[in-house]
This record gives C-alpha cells, structure tokens and sequence, in this order.
C-alpha cells in the first residue's frame, strides 16, 4: 500500500512541471485555467508552492489565482488520495438520502469532504449531478459508479477498494522481498479512524 | 445617439451609455454599492436596479447599455420594492454594529437603506465566517462586515495591479480577501488602502493610531510635535462640509495647536528639503552617465557647491526648453551612457562602481525614479526588485521631517528625543507602514511614532470639540514650518517633478523654469502616464556636461500605470532620464487615507486646490526657502553631504510579502 499513493511532489519538482506547463502555454490568451489543469493532471492536485509559481511565471497575483482554484470544485490544493470518492448531492440524490450517504463517508474516512486520508487511499468530494438521476443516490469512485448506495452499503464499498490496494500492495512487497510488516501496519492505521466512530 | 425616456422625460444619449450614466446626465442619482466610475460594469451589489418598458424582469442599471425607444423608470415602487429586497438581504449578511462602527457617518450601506426607509430586515440567515485581520501596520479587515461589492478588487487588482484582494470560493461560501483566506500580511499588499477608500462599509479601515495621539497629547512628560502633509490641506475641509479643494490651511494649524501639540510643524519643510537632496541626486547621477569616468570625481564637487545656498534666479537668457508633452524616445542626445550600470537587471545597489568619496555612496543609475510614495516603494520592492537601484535614496518627507524632528529640532529646543513625539497627519495609510520599517530610526529612535490619516484628523478635531468653521488662521512654528509652493505641489501627481523642475532648472542655468507662472503642464493632469522631454540650453560652466542634452522624464500615478511605464523602462533603460511615481491615483491627493468619496472630479478639485496653494505662497522654489538653507549651513552643510546620508537617505530590499 506504501506504493499504493502518489509522493508528494518536492518543490523543485513543483517549479520545474509548472514551468514546463507555463512554457507549453507561452503565448496564448486565457490560459491559466489549462494550465492549472495540466498541474492537477501531473501531480494530483494543485500545491500553493505551485499557484506561487504559475503567478510569478504568468504576472497573476497569488490571490487572484487562489480564487480561480477555490472557484471551480474541479481543483484541489491537497494531495490526492489514489480513489477519488465523488458523493452526489444532486436534487435527486439529494432527495434520496444523499446527504446521510456523504455523512457516512465522511464518518468511515474519518475525514471531511475536500479532504485525503492519512494514507492516501481516498479523497472525499461532492458532485452536482452526474446525470445517473434514476440510479439516485449515486457515487462515483474514480470512474466507477456505484448505484442506489445507502449508508449501510458505505463499509463494504470502501473495503473493496482497501482489499484490492492490499492485494496490490502484497504482490509488490513479494516482489521486492520484504515491507509486509509496513504494509499491515499502515492497514491497521488505516482502519482507526473507522472503528472509533463507528 | 439614441433616443430614450427617463421617467418620461425624453432625452438623446450615446448609443454606449448605460442606464446608470444616461440618468446621471438627467440628473438622477441610481444608488449602487459595487459600480466605480470608469471601470467595467460589475453587476454584483443589484442595488441599481430599475424598470425598463417591456422587460420581463428589473435591470441592473450599471451592467444595462441604452437602446433607441428604451423607455426607463428609476422611481416605481416595483423598483423601490426591488431595492428593498436586495439592500435587506445585503443587510442580512452585514454583521456588523452601527454603533461602534467607524463609518457610522459615510457608510453608503446604511446610507442607502436609509434613503429606502428599511426599518427591519425580513431575512435571517447564516452569517459570514467572522475574522479580524490585523496583520499589517495601516490596515485593518472585518470580514464580518464585507458585503462582497467587490469595490476593493477594482482597486487593488485592476486599478493598482497589485491583486492583494480577490473574490475566493464560490456562492454563499465567496469571501473577499488574500489567497485561501490568509491575512492581508501574508500575500503582496502595498498597504496603500485604496481598498480602504472605496470600502462602502467598514470592513476595511486604517489602523487607528487616534488614542496613541491622544495618550501622548496629555503625557506632561512628552513634547509632542506635529507634521502635516501637503495634500490634506486641501481634502480636510470635507470632513467639515466643505467642498473638495477648499483650502483649510491656516484652520488646520489653529486646530492641531488647539488640539494641544506643542509644537506645528509642516512635512512641506521636509519636501522642500527633498527637493535639494533629490535634485543633486539626479544631477549627479546626469553627470555619471554622461562625464567619462576619469573626471566624475572632480565634477562632483562641483555640482554640490552650487546648491548648498540656494541662489536666488538669475535672468540669463533661458532659452531653449522646450516642454513638449508626449515626446517619444530617440530625441537629440542619448545621455544615459548605455550600459553603465543600469538596464542589466541587477539587484546590487552598487553594482556600477563609480564612487566620489562621498560617504561611499556611488550615484545610482539612471532613470532616477521618485522615492516619495512609501505604496510606490514597497510595489517596488515586491514587484520590481531589479529597479531598486534607479529609486532615489532619498527618504520621503515625512521620514526626513522624523529624522531632523528628534535631531536638529531636539538639539534647538532642547528637548530630550526620548521624550519626544513626532506625529504626521497624512492623506496616506502606507505612511503607517513607512514608519514602522525598522530602517527608519535615524535619531536612534523610531523617527515617526504615530501616522494619522486626513480622515482621523478630522475625528480628532472634531471629538475635541473645536469648531472647525470658526477657528481663525493660525501659521506653523519655526524651524520645520517655512516652506515654498513647490512643497504644497508635492500633493499632485506630477507635482514633485515640477517641483525638482523648478529648482534643478535654475541651479543648472542660473534662470527660472520657463513656463506659465513657473508651473510644468506636461506633468499636469490625471493622464495615467505623462511623457515630456525638454533640451537644456544656456547652461552654467560647472553644468556644461548638460548643454544641450534633451532630458526625458515621465509621471506616472496609480500603481497599475506605474507597472505599465516600469515595464517599458525595463524593455528601454535608457528611455528617461527622471520618474515620478506616485501609488495612488491623482498622487497624494488621491491617497488611501482622504475622506470618501474620492472620484475623479473630487481629485480635480483637491489638484486645483493645491496649485492655488502654490501660487499664493511668496517663494514657489525649494532652494529659496531660508529655513531650509539655515538647516544646511547649521547642520547639514550640503545635499548629499555626510549627515544628510544619515539622516535623509535610506535603502531598499527585495520583498516577497
């Protein structure tokens, strides 16, 4: 599982991608928002240090750039978990217990919506219609979609994905010749946060 | 044109007119919370709303251009009603208390609602995140009361460029403030409190240093001094009913000496001053570029003895200057010398070398750009490091008055400097921030301890209980208080120009300023940018070097067009010789820290004000003033000299906040 999550990037790495973004866009009129969409395609997620940098290189100041990332959900300034977890509080799902769905997540991640879990599993957010209405209450998990899910079907939803990163995350231990131990350790961290709360 | 009726009066407007200005010209005033003239339409406040004929639903009278036969109400009920509602759900989200609010008096919220006779607000609802933002030394921020007009953004980001303020998040959950809701200390702000100025609530305000003024003014111990500058005289007045650009001078004096100060000084002294150390700065940097290297040592002297005096004019034959407004690079001449020091982007102050032996300080490059604007120069810092060199080093006014107030002045009057208060009254909320930085203790104290802003000033006087109209005329003391017109243009944009103009014309020909009644009109005025160039002829032997030479210069106020002529002295080094910038539109008189409303047409008045100033005062050049040569032949001994260095100049650095 250790494998399992993206690093972080360093702010080296962070200068040198947003450079390299900014110079591919050199020129052009309207170009932030492709480019801080490029810096979430490369690194998961949109760092300050790299809001910082997109200013400086493009003449846009810190503040004005924070308010195009704040404005769209599509951007994130955390790191991102390797599942995104998408709870849609649409009208419809809305109606039909989307909000206790999202509660339940928010309680079986141990975290809040915007954010990653410790160990980088999952990343919690909200949707505005998927257009699945009929399928109400909808989640999506990457590009999964999970239909008609309930608060009680939560655990067993998340787990699935616990169990395919540990499966995962063992074949690569194996195939390495050691970090098991890790590996269950972080799983049992991993599960903390659940167990209390539940 | 178009034809169209307001409240059923025909008129004829401009087919690009929107509904806001057409009903200005009729006379009508739509009330609007977020709308600033000559800025893009926002649409964000719905305040303006009025009812067009046919139209389904009310229209945003700022963001709804005119159209032939468009037949407009302004006064319905079903537009009162409309603005009710809006004002009432603006109402819902202010938090804030009028009755401990410092803008209970010009708060164009409250001021609007009551107009629409809003007695109780229907809606309740969630408030605003409440946070107290304290960060920096001349503002302060009250996010509970911000309506999200998003004036402040129209100031800070597309009039300055500095992009401090920014709408962040979405929908209910928008707040107005610096990146991912951080204080304004911890992002790039100038602290120039334009936003401050346009705020139509109080939820951005100046750092009040009232009861420091206060708590001073009744310690026994302490001796308590005031400065005021050029640009409040003229903008004071309006915190007593009078209209922009009325002169209260003398009103202002007899009311600082009323309030208790022991002493009445003026910061226009410290401008005058500025103008003798910035005019041989610039001469001395002319003659860098332009002597070869081998006799800049011996020229230098040269230059510094003419000064120190102040020779009354001389009426040789002047000609040759020729100010044309406009001028474009490449005139006769190319002065600056190339690539000595300057245009290589480098950061290091004395990177050219070049010194004269005096006190280590080699003249810096050249554009020499003004240092007078403490907005301009933390915008420099921040934003154009690799300028710093071509800033004067010279200190502003009101740091050089602190400096010579707990030195000189101390010595004179035998007064501890311990003990000693120097307060400016100021039209500036930067100027807050200038006297803090820790550079500024020449005295081996804080030079300047309290800086109040036009606004407070009025406060204060009237919380003393003096009536303002009835005060007679009253003059400032002796040794701070003489000064020329040239100080009081200080307030104007392209006025320190003018003012280094006059003098430095003369020192160099021995004849005045050619030009109506001495002024420079190619520097006049509100265009955002003033190019001007004009070929010295007649020159003294001492100033051969400059015979001949077409100087170029360039105003610029309002840090957005600063940033535009910044970029093109970057792209072209060698386009001017001489900048004056100045932060905030108009120049001081525009400043972040006048009284509300500050339009284009109350930045007229204050400039006419100023000029009237100018040209009533019986000596219009800095070099004549006699208090100022008494300072250099008693203490300072010459501009540029020794003590001057100590006490009048300072250096700068780069920012990253």
């Amino acid at each position: 599982m250790a494998c399992a999550q993206r690093d972080v990037p360093d702010e080296a790495t962070i200068v040198s991608e947003v450079d390299a973004i900014v110079d591919a866009h050199a020129g052009q009129d309207g170009a932030v928002i492709p480019v801080l969409q490029s810096i979430q395609e490369r690194l998961g997620y949109v760092p300050r240090e790299a809001i910082k940098r997109v200013g400086e290189r493009m003449s846009i100041s810190y503040s004005e750039l924070a308010g195009v990332v704040s404005f769209y959900s599509y951007f994130t300034t955390v790191p991102r978990g390797r599942h995104t977890v998408r709870v849609c509080l649409g009208t419809a799902c809305y109606v039909r217990g989307g909000k206790e769905v999202l509660q339940k997540f928010e309680e079986s991640l141990g975290i809040e919506v915007g954010n990653t879990t410790e160990d980088r599993l999952f990343s919690l957010e909200v949707g505005r219609c998927f257009g699945a209405c009929g399928l109400a209450p909808v989640v999506l998990v990457d590009d999964e979609v999970h239909q008609r899910v309930s608060p009680p079907k939560v655990r067993g939803l998340l787990d699935a994905y616990r169990d395919a990163a540990d499966a995962e995350s063992s074949a690569e231990a194996a195939g390495t010749g050691g970090g098991s131990e890790s590996a269950g350790g972080r799983a049992g961290g991993a599960d903390e946060p659940k167990e209390g709360s539940a | 044109m178009v034809d169209i009726r307001i409240n059923d009066r025909p008129m004829k407007v401009s087919s690009d007119t929107t509904i806001l200005e057409a009903a200005r010209q009729a006379g009508i005033t739509i009330p609007t919370l977020c709308h600033m003239e000559q800025r893009p339409p926002l649409g964000a406040c719905r305040v303006c709303v009025v009812e067009v004929k046919h139209a389904p639903r009310l229209m945003a009278a700022c963001a709804t251009p005119v159209a032939e036969g468009m037949e407009i109400f302004t006064n319905t009920k079903r537009v009162r009603d409309g603005r009710r509602s809006v004002l009432e759900l603006l109402l819902s989200e202010h938090n804030g208390d009028c009755r401990i609010c410092v803008r209970s008096d010009d708060c164009e919220l409250r001021k609007i609602a009551a107009n629409l006779d809003i007695t109780k607000v229907r809606y309740e609802g969630e408030l605003p995140p409440a946070r107290y933002d304290d960060s920096t030394p001349a503002l302060r921020r009250d996010t509970e009361k911000c309506i999200k007009c998003r004036r402040c953004i129209t100031m800070c980001t597309d009039v300055q460029g500095v992009g401090a303020l920014a709408p962040q998040k979405r929908g209910y959950g928008t707040e107005i403030g610096p990146a991912f809701s951080l204080d304004l200390g911890d992002v790039a702000c100038v602290q120039c409190g334009q936003c401050a100025a346009a705020c139509p609530v109080g939820a951005i305000i100046e750092t009040s240093h009232v009861e420091d003024v206060w708590h001073a003014l009744e310690d026994p111990e302490k001796h308590v001094v005031v400065q005021t500058a050029p640009a409040i005289r003229a903008a004071l007045g309006e915190c007593f009913g009078y209209p922009p650009g009325t002169r209260v001078t003398g009103k202002m004096v007899a009311a600082l000496r009323g309030m208790g100060f022991d002493a009445v000084f003026d910061t226009n002294f410290a401008a005058d001053l500025t103008i003798l150390e910035e005019g041989h700065e610039l001469l001395e940097r002319l003659k860098h570029a332009l002597v070869p290297k081998e006799t800049v040592g011996a020229a230098a002297g040269a230059s510094q003895e003419g000064a120190a005096g102040g020779s009354a004019q001389g009426h040789g034959a002047g000609g040759g200057f020729n100010p044309r407004g406009g001028g474009g690079p490449g005139g006769n001449g190319s002065p600056t010398g190339g690539g000595d020091g300057h245009g290589g982007g480098s950061s290091e102050r004395d990177g050219h070398g070049g010194h004269n032996g005096d006190g280590g300080h080699g003249p810096g490059p050249l554009p020499l750009i003004t240092s007078c604007s403490p907005g301009w120069i933390k915008h420099a810092e921040l934003f154009f490091p690799d300028l710093l060199p071509n800033l004067s080093t010279c200190k502003s006014p009101q740091q050089m008055f602190g400096a010579l107030a707990k030195t000189y002045y101390a010595q004179n009057a035998e007064v501890d400097p311990a003990n000693m208060v120097v307060v400016s009254a100021m039209p500036c909320t930067a100027k807050k921030f200038e006297a803090a930085r820790p550079e500024m203790r020449s005295s081996g104290y804080q030079d300047v301890d309290y800086v109040i802003t036009t606004r407070e000033l009025g406060r204060m006087i009237t919380s003393s209980g003096l009536s303002f109209d009835e005060l007679e005329d009253d003059t400032t003391d002796s040794p701070l208080g003489q000064s020329s017109g040239a100080a009081d243009i200080f307030a104007n944009t392209g006025g320190v120009m003018e003012a280094a103009l006059r003098t430095v014309w003369e020192v160099v020909t021995g004849s005045e300023l050619p030009g109506e009644n001495l002024h420079f009109q190619p520097a006049q005025g509100l265009t955002g940018v003033k190019e001007a160039e004009a070929t010295i002829a007649g020159t003294k032997p001492e100033f051969s070097f400059l015979e001949g030479v077409t100087v170029r210069i360039a105003v610029a106020h309002g840090l957005g067009n600063a940033s535009k002529l910044l970029s093109e002295v970057r792209r072209d080094p060698s386009r001017y010789h001489f900048i004056e910038i100045m932060a905030c539109p108009g120049g001081c008189i525009g400043g972040g820290g006048q009284p509300r409303p500050t339009t284009d047409e109350v930045r007229e008045a204050r400039i006419r004000g100023i000029y009237a100033e100018d040209e009533g005062k019986p000596l219009r050049k800095s070099h004549e003033n006699p208090d100022v040569a008494k300072l250099y032949s008693d203490y300072l001994e010459r501009p540029l000299g020794p003590r001057s260095h100590e006490l009048l100049h300072t250096h700068y650095e780069r920012r990253e906040v």
